[in-house]
């Protein structure tokens, strides 16, 4: 057996002039040489493999960092912020003693090679994030967009990406109370499949992801390591063994859920005996992100003995143990008199455990295998030091012609007929329609304690404590074609709409997670959506005092040379005291009075009415008037506290007529409108103005509802009754809940079914 | 080493709608003339020692109180040859 | 003296607070049992919960049959002990045979959660006297595997022996909860043992017994009835 000599530290500085595959493994020269600058010597194989993954756009934010920044820069003085941006997940403060923790990853890739298992890993990959942090998982959501829902591979994808969501989720035990779907060709060949997760604990148990104490113990727990995801690892790994091809490496990773569910229970039982010094998930880049995170966030270095890693897959070289993505993995950093404990808890669980290093002093990392010495690098220059990119943008030329073809001039419905028949085409078009198709494969009511999910409310809301009745609220929202027409404004919309949600539900919004999905930075055009995006978040979440606990994003989503829309999706996370004061969406009490509130102005562009009826993108999106949002959520807010309003439903894509009707169906009682005076009834209906809800008000509540918006300055117009089995529109049209029904309803499985 | 291979079915008069929609994919992807699918369990055991009668025997005791359920499902236990790997 | 019952956590085990919680608010007091443990704690009732218990491989409920925890619950079972198994619970009490048929991946493929209007056909149960015979309730319902199967022989000798326990109603608007979910046989919800001590089924009755939580209460009588009955027993 001939067997090239092991690629330790000394062996790489006895041989300088290796050629290595930097390029195969995605980095660029530039880079390859700043990790030997660094280094002092060229990387062994082991330490290549390493930066190059944890230098990797996914893992290093290497072209939004400095934009992402700004988070940071422009953060609103906020009380509730726990732990900041830069942890697996942000932590806020929802009051006594009680703190939150959210965050929302894009899973868009893998999701299209294999919907189910992309799915479902993308699940797994963002609860463990929720349980690294020290939290007991509460909630799911998941924002998705799909191409066009006509399409063949749609009925390939959307059926896969949610049996994988509700097959892997479900079998957690995590309710799934909100999320999204979205239709639009621009997704064709990149779906967006966007996971999100709600966790909480008691404040004195956040967990952080770092190394410390000297002697510690690092023990690997969880599903053994295999081949899965190492791609360009596999090139190292026929460098160091020229004898012993590797075996075939999964294309696919494949989820275990009941693996991940064990993993849950074993850990928070481990963090309840305050067994836990610091604790990383092992996602993305593997055991050299989690160790080298784990080192370089910690006041120590640390040491690891690879061959102590338990493997799936014995053929597996040391850069791919490395680099593996295996999922339901963790990594524990745990005092050497507490490890007993530890595995005596994994092993009550049937998770395998493992020691597999030890804390150090200094702050070299330092990974053996074989008895040689592989790695021993500055766990820094892995984990935060990689390179950072400021790329070159700009406004694209076409942006102007885009914002110049206006909707407004689009052809308006002539006739009430014709008006009646647009509004039955647009809450029958896929955007608008019912998705209970997709929601009913979620279980949402798992651990007993939702309080509004699916269709309920505006946003999921989940009951945090049975006693007092504390509860915290979740709204994702995103909209391409709004971002498309202007990112600035188009990411203030994203913001305003979950806020809006949030709050329509009687919650306080209170800090911001984001997921950001846009095509290619090397293209100037990209990178400017990406940037005015990041600003117009970043500027509105200071003036909305909500500021960003952390967030994903997702590059590179593009087919060929055509981006998707920018799609910054905008998670923002609410408390209310007590969840039996929310406020649902449904119209359930005949006679209530239904009121609009805020400004409607005619704003068409981007609209769900001009991409229904007309397939038509252009224009600009409406305005954004942050102040007045912030207004409107109180009102909202006060309304539900005080018990002035039994239903409210924020306007958004599809104008007033959608949420009406999804107000009528949800309840199953029906609703006469009047056109007020000042506007014309298509621009009552369709218009998308920002900044408005509508509420049913009890008649008693009416006066005190009123001359609370009058005293604030809230534009309230009543414009109807809760009434009757139909939605009438006086002069215009009656549409029966029947008819609404069997339109907005059987919409998806009648396409993908 | 042995291998035991045991394959576990669905009763034929129990619906197997999975079965169903395999078989319903198949004119959508050009396969014409497939009467019928059903789908089924493989369960490989890689057995140390002889698989004697009285293996043989245990196997089917295990497939019978545990990998079939034989109020819906039937079974059926074969030795399978394992080549041995040429070193 | 009140009345403890056990609900036992099976490795994926999901809804085993919730039934804990359930039982809580009918005022009884409920007891954890862990899987791995041939102890009972004496407990006066038992319920196996809802969930993914090893994570339904193999077959739902398959493995979980074979736990330490199942030699004495079967035992008691037989001998008298009251025993509710919901949803996987009533997936593993049909791998032990303690009741008879088996569950079925649903017949249209896909996990369906949804509030489900089902019908008591049997209120003489340890479980269900609370209710009326032939009350129409809604309960919520998810699962994957949930199509009752049985051969026609013990589906006829289970409804003349009146051990159909509650049946899908499916006269009424799908909006409305009705409709048969999963293509179980004879809409068959959940079933009894002759003795009436053991009944399992598919339906969450741990689910309605807030109005807050879970859209009503209508599952509360299950766990009052097993209360009455330990009280006065």
């Amino acid at each position: 057996m001939s067997r090239t000599p092991l690629d330790t530290v000394e062996h790489a500085a006895a041989t300088p002039d290796v050629e290595q595959p930097w390029a195969e493994l995605g980095l660029n020269k530039d880079e390859y040489a700043r990790i030997r600058e660094i280094l002092g010597r060229r990387p062994t194989g082991a330490e290549l493999a390493m930066y190059s993954v944890m230098w990797s756009e996914h893992c290093s934010y290497k072209s939004s960092k400095v934009h992402l920044r700004q988070f940071g820069e422009k953060a609103p003085q906020s009380e509730a912020m726990l732990v900041g941006i830069g942890e697996n997940a942000g932590v806020v403060d929802v009051g006594q003693g009680y703190a939150v923790t959210f965050k929302v990853e894009s899973h868009n890739h893998p999701s299209y090679v294999e919907p189910y298992q992309g799915a479902a890993t993308g699940v797994g990959g963002i609860v463990r994030d929720i349980i690294a942090m020290g939290a007991r998982p509460v909630a799911v959501v998941d924002p998705l967009r799909f191409g066009a829902a006509d399409h063949p591979d749609t009925r390939r994808v959307l059926p896969g990406v949610v049996a994988g969501i509700s097959g892997y989720g479900n079998c957690l035990g995590l309710p799934n109370i909100g999320g999204e779907v979205v239709f639009d060709a621009c997704y064709q060949g990149n779906p967006l499949v966007n996971a999100g997760a709600i966790g909480v604990m008691r404040h004195e148990d956040i967990h952080l992801a770092k190394a410390s104490g000297a002697g510690n113990k690092v023990i690997l727990y969880g599903a053994r390591t295999g081949g899965d995801g190492i791609g360009g690892a596999s090139i190292l790994a026929s460098e160091t063994f020229d004898d012993a091809k590797p075996s075939k490496r999964p294309a696919v990773q494949v989820g275990d859920p009941f693996q991940e569910k064990l993993l849950i229970e074993c850990t928070l039982e481990a963090f309840r005996e305050k067994l836990v010094v610091g604790i990383q998930d092992l996602g993305a880049a593997g055991l050299s992100c989690a160790t080298s995170e784990l080192a370089s966030n910690g006041s120590g270095g640390m040491r690891v003995e690879l061959d102590d890693v338990p493997l799936r897959d014995s053929t597996l070289s040391p850069e791919e143990i490395l680099m593996s993505e295996s999922q339901e993995r963790m990594c524990a950093v745990v005092e050497p008199a507490k490890v007993d404990r530890f595995l005596e808890i994994c092993e009550k669980w049937d998770v395998i455990a493992t020691v597999i290093g030890e804390v150090t002093d200094g702050d070299r990392l330092e990974i053996y295998w074989h008895g040689g010495k592989i790695v021993d690098v500055d766990a820094r220059t892995v984990a935060h030091e990689g390179p950072v990119y400021d790329r070159p943008y700009a406004r694209p030329d076409w942006q102007d012609a885009l914002q110049a073809d206006d909707a407004a001039k689009l052809p308006r419905p002539e006739s009430s007929d014709e008006l009646r028949a647009q509004v039955l085409k647009l809450v029958g078009s896929p955007n608008q329609a019912s998705k209970a198709w997709i929601t009913s494969q979620y279980d949402h009511l798992v651990q007993g304690n939702t309080v509004l999910a699916r269709t309920e409310g505006d946003s999921g809301m989940i009951r945090v404590d049975e006693e007092t009745g504390l509860g915290v609220a979740i709204a994702t929202d995103g909209n391409g074609r709004y971002a498309k027409l202007d990112p600035y404004t188009g990411a203030q919309l994203a913001l305003a709409e979950a806020y809006r949600n949030v709050a329509a539900t009687g919650a306080k919004p209170l800090a911001v997670s984001d997921c950001l999905n846009f095509g290619s930075p090397e293209d100037p055009a990209v990178m400017w959506q990406f940037v005015e995006a990041v600003r117009g978040l970043a500027d509105g979440c200071l003036q909305l005092g909500t500021p960003v606990t952390g967030g994903n994003v997702s590059l590179y989503n593009q087919t060929g040379e055509a981006a998707i829309h920018p799609t910054p999706v905008v998670a923002v996370l609410g408390v209310i005291d007590d969840v039996a004061r929310r406020t649902p969406a449904a119209f359930r009490e005949e006679g209530q009075l239904i009121y609009l509130l805020g400004d409607t102005e005619p704003e068409f562009g981007g609209s769900a009415w001009s991409q229904v009826i007309h397939d038509h993108l252009g224009g600009l999106p409406p305005k954004v008037d942050l102040e007045r949002e912030r207004l409107l959520g109180e009102i909202l807010i006060s309304a539900s506290r005080d018990g002035m309003v039994d239903a409210a439903h924020d306007l958004s894509d599809g104008g007033l007529i959608q949420a009406v009707v999804e107000s009528a169906l949800e309840g199953g009682t029906g609703a006469r409108l009047v056109v007020p005076d000042g506007l014309d009834a298509f621009t009552f209906l369709f218009s998308e103005s920002a900044g408005r809800a509508i509420v049913s008000v009890p008649r008693s509540e009416e006066l005190r509802f009123t001359d609370m918006c009058g005293a604030r300055g809230l534009p309230a117009t009543r414009i109807g009754v809760v009434d009757g089995d139909a939605v009438e529109v006086q002069g215009e049209f009656t549409l029966p809940l029947a008819e609404l029904r069997s339109a907005h309803e059987g919409v998806i499985e009648g396409l993908l079914a | 080493m042995a291998r035991v291979v045991v394959d576990v079915m669905l009763k034929p008069e129990i619906l197997d709608p999975q079965g169903q929609a395999v078989q319903r994919a198949l004119p959508r992807l050009g396969f014409e003339g497939i009467s019928d699918v059903r789908q089924g369990k493989r369960f490989e055991l890689e057995v140390d020692g002889p698989v004697d009668d009285a293996a043989l025997a245990r196997i089917h005791e295990l497939a019978e109180s545990f990998l079939a359920n034989t109020v819906i499902e039937d079974f059926t236990v074969k030795v399978e040859e394992v080549a041995e790997a040429a070193k | 003296m009140t009345t403890r019952i056990g609900v036992v956590t099976f490795p994926g085990s999901l809804d085993d607070r919730d039934a804990q919680r359930a039982v809580r608010i009918a005022g009884a007091e409920p007891v954890a049992l862990w899987h791995k443990d041939k102890d009972l704690k004496q407990v006066d009732a038992v319920i196996l919960p809802g969930g993914f218990s090893y994570g339904d491989y193999l077959r739902a409920g398959a493995i979980s049959r074979f736990s330490p925890v199942m030699e004495t619950l079967i035992e008691q079972a037989k001998a008298g002990l009251p025993v509710l198994g919901i949803c996987n619970g009533f997936q593993i009490l049909a791998e032990t045979h303690l009741l008879p048929g088996a569950m079925l991946r649903n017949n249209h493929l896909h996990f369906v959660c949804r509030d489900q209007k089902l019908r008591v056909e049997n209120a003489d149960t340890a479980w269900t006297s609370d209710y009326a015979a032939g009350q129409e309730i809604l309960i919520p319902l998810k699962n994957a595997d949930g199509r009752y199967t049985a051969d026609e022989y013990t589906l006829d000798k289970l409804e003349a022996e009146g051990r159909v326990a509650f049946r899908y109603l499916t006269d009424g608007p799908e909006a409305d909860g009705y409709g048969n979910p999963n293509g179980s046989l004879r809409n068959i919800a959940g079933i009894t043992n002759e003795a009436g001590n053991v009944v399992g089924l598919m339906p969450h009755p741990e689910h309605a017994v807030e109005s807050l939580t879970g859209g009503g209460t209508d599952g509360l009588p299950f766990f009052t009835s097993i209360l009455k009955k330990l009280v006065t027993a």
